[in-house]
Formats: structure tokens, C-alpha cells, sequence
């Protein structure tokens, strides 16, 4: 692909990440966080293309520790903001026609 | 002859529709993420596109060494899964400054053995794969180290109080130079490994130079900070090695972490340039003593756990305004109790949540949470700041500098200008206080002297135990 379809890519994905983004409640900002967290584990991609063509046992195991690095963004990233996300309730619907009295 | 259908997996049409697919459902559960009935969901099929796009690249052809990446792949499952399912509710500022930096610190070692590549092959690649190799080191390595010390100051394994360093804006703008020089020397013909160690070096020692200064209350801003700077690194790292799923992936990171980044120095009113050059405020510390003097001569009205209790049990509604301090005490499931039986009397309790209560963006959101306090009962601060006149009893459990009125009205005060919640509005002020040891930004607060301020003093758990224990009494 060449350089300039791969910028239009980029600036049309920024604009769509603010516009959805923006969007999210301050109350979910930490299960965001951790989410775009999980996301940017997408690193992980990235070592695994090039581990292939990489030689010597430095560039393999400097890649290793890359793709351990990403998947524990994956992993991690996703499994803590299911934990959090998990914990948000909304109010029981009996209590809430008592408290609007 | 091959396979129809293995020719089928491996063709990289498919594959960029796979990744078409992947960065789809990333955007679509983001949408999701805006709401909180939704966001569970939404954050699973987020998982579900990254493991299409995890997938598709192992279709790819080129893709080698599948027993290493297996070995990666399990040695970072076994890292981050305990980690995930163990760590605190309070820990998660530092966990998501951890996250950032292993994020960081994958791309700044992929661009190394890439440029490490390039060279093996015959010298530097073509401008379109060399700058954006560049910057995902220099961006990455920054993320890497700076993340680090955010953690360690977090973790409090070094002190996490903002100070100055003689020379640190020189020092830093020096540091930058030195990584910014070599990249263009590499871009401007220079094939040196040297030169490359010399970029991710420099940027190593970026990172930590402008983290370790700052902190206290401006922490929310730099974990932000550096999650864009992780996304934008991997966005980086996607041009180079055109890999579309990166891209996208990496550049809405990069979104949100500056999204958040802005809303965070917005709710302090500060400016980010103004954080990174470190410490709080600079002069704004001096003025802080200054700002104190006429609060003194004057007193603060003490009160007990009997008489708030009759107070909240009699009034119609009531706002609890938390900030760290309820975390630290570990009082939010008191609280929560507290609040329970007000319902049951038919008292109304909502929360007022300033964005920086706690110590990342929408922590004490989180914290609360946990406590099973339903989410919307959370108001945020332009939700609540209206409704405060019509408030009986507004309780201030370990906030301080976010209910300060001289934020409001006193233009000498270091914290001039930044948005509070206005609780001083409210009927009557309980402030939960363990001393009159004033907040992390080390201010006077003259919410404290106010007429309709009362104070409870001692560990806000047991006060918030003693009042509960009261309440049942009334």
C-alpha cells in the first residue's frame, strides 16, 4: 500500500476515534482507558510480521518479548475492563419509584 | 496443486478483509463503551475484532516462527492474566500506567530489530518506512520509560509528590534534541545502529525526565498523556510495516488517551505544557501560603457522628462528594450502607463526582462501583453544580482542593480558575476530615471556615461507621 492511502486511513480513523470517543460518560473513562489499553495491544501484530524475515538469536528474542508485551495488553487490557464493566449497576427499579416519591 | 480454500485463507485480499473487519468491530464497541448498559459488550467485541485481526495475520504467508510466537503469546498470557484478575480497584491507575508502557515498550523494540533488518539487508528502507520507524521509536521509548516511573510513583516505590529539578526544561528540550538530531541524520543518509540506540536512549532518558517531576494531582493528565502516546506509536509502526489493522488500531488509541488528556487538564485548569515543564503550578506553590493567610484567626466548627446523623436522616436530599481519600480509607462500602438506609427513609442520595476525584480519569466512578453503588445515582460536576441549593446535606468524604471555593473567588489562590463542585451551596457542608492538614496541592481550603461547614474529624471509615450506627438509633 502506498504511503499516501495509509495517511488517509490514519486521518479518517483519528476523526472517527474523536468523534465516538468523545461520546463516552466521564463514569466509563477508567474502563476506556483500559480498554484502548487492550487496543493498543495491536502491537502484537507487529511482532508477529517481522519475527518471521528477523535472524540471530538477539532480533528473535527481543521479538519474543514484544509479542509477550502485546499479549499481555490483549489480554489483560480486555479481561480488567470486563471486571470493571461488571461492577456498573443501574439503580433496582423498585427503589427508584420510591426515591421519585 | 493447492487447496481452493487454503489459496483462499492465505490471499491477502482476504486477510486486509479480515482486518477490515477487526478495525470495525474496534469501532463498534467503542460506540458501545459510550453507554454503561452497553459497555460490557461492547468491550467484548472489541476482544472478538482483535482476535480475528491476531488471527488473519498468522494467515499471512510470510509469517514465520509460529513456535516463538506461540512462546510470546503464552508468556504474556501468563503475565497478564493473574495480573488482570488480581489487581485492587485503587491499583488500576497503576496497572493502566503498566499497560501503557509494555504497549510502548512493544513498538520501540519491533522498530529496533526492524531498522536492525533493514540494515542486515542492504541499508536504510525507503523515507515512507524509515521516518515512521523512527517515530514509533522515539514516541515508543518515551511511553515506555515515562510509564514506568508513573507506575513506580503510583505504586509509591518513589515519592509521588511533584518537585522541580534545576535545568529540567533545558535538560528535556537537550534530550529531545539529541533524539530529534539523530533521526534525521539516519533520514538524511547516516545507516548507523549507533545513531538508532542513540534515538531510543535519548528518548528512554525523555521519558523518565519529564514523569519524574510531576505529580500529586496532575497525575490523571500524564497516564492520558502517555496512553495517546502509546496509541500514536503503534499507529506509527502500522505505516510502517502497512499493516491497515495497526493503523486504525493504534491511531484511536491515540484519540482517546488525547481526548482524555485534554478533559483532564480542562477539570484543573491547566495547561498541558505547563504540567509537562513539571511540578505544580511553579510559582502557584508560593502563592498557595499567601493564599492561606486570610483564613487565619478564623475557626472551624466541629461537629459528631450523632448530629450529622439526625441531620441526614431529616433531610430530603443529600450529595456525598468523594475523592481519594474514601478509596484510601476503603470507606466506599460504608458509604454505600450509609446510603441505603437514607433510601429507606425516602432520603435521596446522588454523588458528586468531579472529573479528577480519584487518581485517573473516572476512577472514583469505578471505585464506587465496586461498592455497588449504582451508577446513576453518580452525577458528574456540570450535572450536580446546578442542583447544590437544593441540597440538604452535602457530605465532603476525602476531597479537599475539588470543593475549594477559593478556585471560585480568589484570584492569588494557585487553584484560580479551576472548576469545583460548588457544595458550599448546599444547606449544610459535613467535611470528613482525619486533621486540618490541608490537600495534595497543600492549599487552605475556606470551605472549611464557612458558617454551614461542619467537621467531623477521624478516619473517614469509622466516622461514616459511627454515623450509620447513629442513624439506626434516630
Amino acid at each position: 500500500m502506498d504511503l499516501i492511502t495509509e495517511l488517509t486511513i490514519l486521518v479518517l480513523a483519528a476523526f472517527v476515534g474523536f468523534e465516538v470517543i468523545s461520546k463516552v460518560p466521564n463514569t466509563l473513562h477508567t474502563p476506556l482507558m483500559s480498554a484502548t489499553n487492550a487496543i493498543h495491544g495491536i502491537v502484537l501484530l507487529g511482532g508477529i510480521l517481522v519475527i518471521g524475515s528477523a535472524e540471530g538469536f538477539f532480533n528473535k528474542a527481543v521479538l519474543v518479548v514484544a509479542i509477550a508485551f502485546g499479549t499481555i495488553n490483549v489480554v489483560g487490557g480486555f479481561l480488567v475492563t470486563d471486571r470493571m464493566l461488571e461492577m456498573f449497576k443501574k439503580r433496582p427499579e423498585p427503589k427508584k419509584a420510591e426515591g421519585a416519591k | 496443486m493447492t487447496l481452493p480454500v487454503a489459496s483462499f485463507l492465505t490471499d491477502l485480499d482476504f486477510i486486509r478483509v479480515l482486518y477490515i473487519v477487526a478495525f470495525t468491530l474496534f469501532i463498534v464497541g467503542m460506540r458501545m463503551l459510550t453507554k454503561p448498559s452497553t459497555a460490557r459488550n461492547g468491550n467484548i467485541v472489541a476482544a472478538v475484532g482483535m482476535a480475528i485481526a491476531v488471527v488473519a495475520t498468522l494467515l499471512i504467508p510470510s509469517v514465520g516462527d509460529y513456535g516463538l510466537i506461540a512462546l510470546g503469546i503464552a508468556i504474556g498470557t501468563i503475565v497478564g492474566v493473574p495480573a488482570a484478575r488480581q489487581v485492587k480497584m485503587t491499583a488500576m491507575p497503576q496497572m493502566v500506567a503498566l499497560f501503557n508502557g509494555v504497549g510502548g515498550g512493544a513498538v520501540a523494540l519491533i522498530s529496533w530489530v526492524e531498522y536492525r533488518h533493514y540494515l542486515d539487508i542492504g541499508g536504510n528502507p525507503s523515507l515512507d518506512t524509515l521516518i515512521p520507524i523512527l517515530f514509533a521509536a522515539i514516541v515508543g521509548s518515551i511511553s515506555f520509560w515515562g510509564s514506568n516511573i508513573a507506575f513506580a510513583k503510583l505504586q509509591e516505590l518513589i515519592p509521588g509528590k511533584p518537585f522541580a529539578l534545576p535545568g529540567q526544561q533545558i535538560i528535556n528540550g537537550l534530550l529531545l534534541l539529541a533524539a530529534v538530531a539523530a533521526a534525521i541524520a539516519i533520514v538524511t543518509g547516516s545507516e548507523s545502529e549507533g545513531l538508532f540506540i542513540l534515538i531510543l536512549v535519548a528518548a528512554a532518558l525523555l521519558g523518565n525526565m519529564v514523569v519524574l517531576p510531576i505529580g500529586g494531582a496532575d497525575m490523571p493528565v500524564v497516564i492520558s498523556l502517555l496512553n495517546a502516546l502509546t496509541g500514536l506509536s503503534a499507529a506509527a509502526m502500522g505505516i510502517a510495516l502497512d499493516n491497515t489493522a495497526l493503523i486504525v488500531g493504534g491511531i484511536i488509541v491515540g484519540a482517546s488517551g488525547t481526548i482524555l488528556t485534554n478533559l483532564m487538564a480542562e477539570a484543573m485548569n491547566r495547561s498541558i505544557p505547563s504540567i509537562i515543564a513539571g511540578g505544580f503550578g511553579g510559582g502557584g506553590a508560593s502563592g498557595g501560603g499567601g493564599g492561606g493567610a486570610d483564613t487565619e484567626g478564623r475557626s472551624v466548627k466541629s461537629t459528631d457522628a450523632a448530629d450529622v446523623a439526625i441531620q441526614l436522616a431529616y433531610a430530603s436530599r443529600v450529595v456525598v462528594a468523594p475523592g481519594y481519600g474514601l478509596a484510601v480509607a476503603q470507606a466506599q462500602h460504608t458509604v454505600r450502607e450509609l446510603a441505603d438506609d437514607l433510601e429507606e427513609r425516602g432520603v435521596e442520595v446522588l454523588y458528586a463526582i468531579h472529573p479528577v476525584a480519584g487518581r485517573m480519569p473516572g476512577h472514583m466512578n469505578v471505585l464506587l462501583a465496586e461498592a455497588d453503588v449504582p451508577y446513576d445515582a453518580l452525577k458528574e460536576m456540570d450535572e450536580i453544580n446546578p442542583e447544590f441549593p437544593q441540597v440538604d446535606v452535602t457530605l465532603v468524604i476525602g476531597a479537599n482542593d475539588v470543593t475549594n471555593p477559593a478556585a471560585r473567588e480568589d484570584q492569588g489562590s494557585p487553584i484560580y480558575g479551576m472548576p469545583i463542585l460548588d457544595v458550599d451551596k448546599s444547606g449544610q457542608v459535613i467535611v470528613l476530615k482525619r486533621s486540618m492538614s490541608p490537600g495534595f496541592a497543600g492549599i487552605d481550603n475556606p470551605l472549611f471556615y464557612n458558617d454551614n461547614t461542619a467537621l467531623l474529624f477521624g478516619d473517614a471509615k469509622q466516622s461514616v461507621a459511627d454515623v450509620l450506627s447513629e442513624i439506626k438509633n434516630v
